[in-house]
């Protein structure tokens, strides 16, 4: 009985998270003072060329995107809208691109975005787990301390700055790959397209890895080092046991836990990490869409690609203290 | 007799080579962001001060860039900006952090529970993608102390978190116990008996909220998306990029607030590891 308690709170919580970061995200847009709506009218009289519409005529029009957005009525019933809608993912049309529908845009751009940053995330963090793993357990070694240094220097600059290097390296002073990603408009099982995709990717996708292997071999060292400090790894060594066997059962098993979480907390998080790669590199996924929604103020986009990041950083967490149970035995559900 | 010089000496060698190194690096950009600028002869923010895209010399140390405004300077200016965010911003969102960490880990109870579950919410919330939705809503007016109060509401929670974890193990303690029993009234054990334990960890978490605040408004910046009138190494670096310094060959232009930003942040770092590490020896953990 205790365990459904615990699972019932749980939920609570993150359906109450989930309720209460959106619910910033919708009061803020609604507080803030630019109207969308008569961007986009400019907009579109702008793009029909000159002719200049009558004024009843631009009335109306603002009338019905009004209604089309959900911003007629008092606040409060246009926040009960618009929570409805967000998290039933009914997200409507676009701003920008109108009439494209947001949820069309969004499942375009995702499967660069996932692809790339759940591809980089687990490959650094295989790599780095293991190289910090092998530093910690070898600390005085020149290879680990020059290997601490490094991934010292690299983990605290910011993402940018890795990919500004690279780009100046590989991409202005030689030109081995194009500066803004260019990838043929569909995906085709061809050997060209193939090319095209790897050219394009190759830069973020390894700034992104040694970025990530900067975090993972600081925490996985620190972490395996003061493992192997511990009384039950002195005596597995007293005992005599093989090395392999200490550093693979006593030291690994035991740092690998709390890896785990940070990796399940970081993959809640890739939308938000995808923004500075995807602009940075000029790749059409969900970060360059968020960005491009910011630019041309376009709420319904900005509002859902951010509703999406919230229910997947509150949902990782949620699987995470659900599952953590399983893995260590020495925590409890309480 | 033991003087005070000693006692800051003896502190001073306790401290491992890794936090001087730091310390040493970052002293140096706080001497030059704002005892160096004092003497900066120009408005750095003004266009067409000098020729465009000159070389160094002995005049202009880094050069000019494509739109006349001296690259020394402008850096100058440049990191005393971003040294302002980061500072205000860790200053008041630690402060922040341990006001509520401490009252509601002494208290407890409902408050306590109401505290945590929003600290948990706004913990959870992206930060980055808000962050350019405001400054894009505010179209560029942004100044310093708005972008830092931002920054503020993003980075109180997570250190209140830890406060408040670190004062129910503290509140456990005997001492506390005894404190309460000869009747110290709680103010005072929270000030004089909770604190100096918290203290040195507020430290590091200050040194830390620099860092990331810093790197958050650069982040922004450099997506264009700061204030486009204020001088701080992200939106250089943006404005570099804009004008294609690298096309130019101005490679002084870009190359001096990336390698600027980069030293910083490895100083930053360096100096937080160092100072956790020798926390934790006083410790003796």
């Amino acid at each position: 009985m205790k365990l459904r308690k615990y699972f019932a709170i749980r939920f609570l919580i993150w359906a109450l998270t989930i309720w209460l970061g959106v619910s910033i995200v919708v009061f803020l847009v609604r507080i803030m003072p630019s109207d969308p709506i008569e961007t986009m009218i400019n907009r579109l009289n702008n793009v029909s060329g000159g002719s200049t519409m009558p004024e009843s005529k631009i009335a109306a029009q603002r009338e019905m995107f009004r209604v089309q957005f959900g911003l007629v009525g008092t606040l409060w019933q246009q926040y009960w809208e618009s929570m409805r809608n967000l998290l039933t993912f009914n997200f409507g049309p676009s701003f920008s691109s109108y009439p494209t529908e947001v949820s069309f845009l969004i499942g375009r751009a995702m499967p660069y975005t996932i692809g790339l940053l759940l591809g980089t995330s687990l490959i650094s963090w295989v790599l780095g787990n293991a190289i910090g793993l092998f530093v910690g357990l070898n600390p005085r070694k020149w290879y680990s301390k020059t290997l601490e240094t490094v991934s010292m220097c690299v983990y605290p600059t910011p993402y940018f700055i890795m990919a500004l290097i690279l780009l100046i390296l590989f991409c202005y002073l030689n030109s081995f790959f194009p500066l803004t990603a260019d990838l043929p408009n569909y995906f085709s099982f061809t050997p060209y397209y193939f090319k095209k995709l790897f050219n394009s990717f190759f830069l973020p996708a390894s700034s992104m890895i040694v970025l990530g292997c900067g975090w993972w071999i600081i925490s996985m060292k620190s972490l395996s080092n003061s493992t192997s400090e511990e009384d039950f790894v002195h005596y597995a060594r007293l005992k005599g046991l093989k090395n392999r066997t200490i550093s693979y059962s006593y030291v690994f098993k035991n740092c690998i836990l709390s890896q785990v979480t940070a990796l399940a907390l970081q993959l809640g998080g890739i939308f938000c990490g995808a923004m500075m790669v995807e602009v940075m590199f000029g790749i059409p996924g969900i970060g360059g869409l968020l960005q491009m929604a910011v630019v041309q103020s376009d709420y319904n986009l900005m509002l859902s690609i951010i509703t999406i990041s919230i229910v997947a950083v509150a949902t990782a967490t949620l699987i995470v203290d659900l599952i953590y149970p399983l893995l260590d035995p020495r925590i409890r559900y309480s | 007799m033991l003087k005070r010089i000693d006692i800051f000496m003896c502190t001073w060698r306790a401290f491992g080579v890794r936090f001087k190194i730091g310390l040493l690096i970052v002293s140096m950009f706080f001497i030059f962001g704002f005892i160096v600028t004092v003497f900066c002869p120009i408005d750095t923010a003004e266009l067409s001060n000098y020729m465009k895209n000159m070389k160094s010399s002995s005049e202009h140390l880094l050069g000019t860039n494509a739109v006349g405004q001296d690259i020394f300077w402008q850096l100058l200016m440049s990191i005393k900006n971003s040294l302002i965010i980061g500072v205000l911003t860790a200053t008041f969102a630690t402060l922040l952090a341990l006001l509520v960490g401490i009252s509601s880990g002494f208290i407890g109870g409902k408050t306590e529970r109401v505290v945590m579950f929003l600290c948990d919410t706004i913990i959870v919330i992206p930060m980055l993608p808000i962050l350019i939705m405001i400054a894009s809503l505010l179209k560029g007016r942004a100044s310093i102390y708005i972008i830092s109060l931002i920054l503020i509401f993003f980075n109180w929670p997570g250190p209140a978190r830890q406060t408040r974890s670190l004062t129910l193990s503290i509140r456990e303690r005997e001492f506390i116990n005894t404190a309460l029993f000869s009747g110290e009234s709680k103010l005072k054990i929270i000030v004089c008996e909770i604190m100096p334990h918290i203290i040195p960890w507020a430290m590091a978490n200050i040194i830390n909220t620099i860092l990331v605040a810093i790197a958050a408004e650069s982040s922004m910046a450099v997506l264009g998306l700061s204030s486009a009138s204020l001088n701080t190494l992200g939106t250089m670096i943006y404005q570099a990029r804009q004008y294609q310094a690298l096309l130019l060959g101005n490679w002084n232009w870009i190359g001096a607030p990336v390698v600027a930003m980069m030293v910083m942040f490895i100083g930053l770092f360096f100096t937080f590891t160092g100072y956790n590490e020798y926390i934790s020896r006083k410790r003796g953990l």
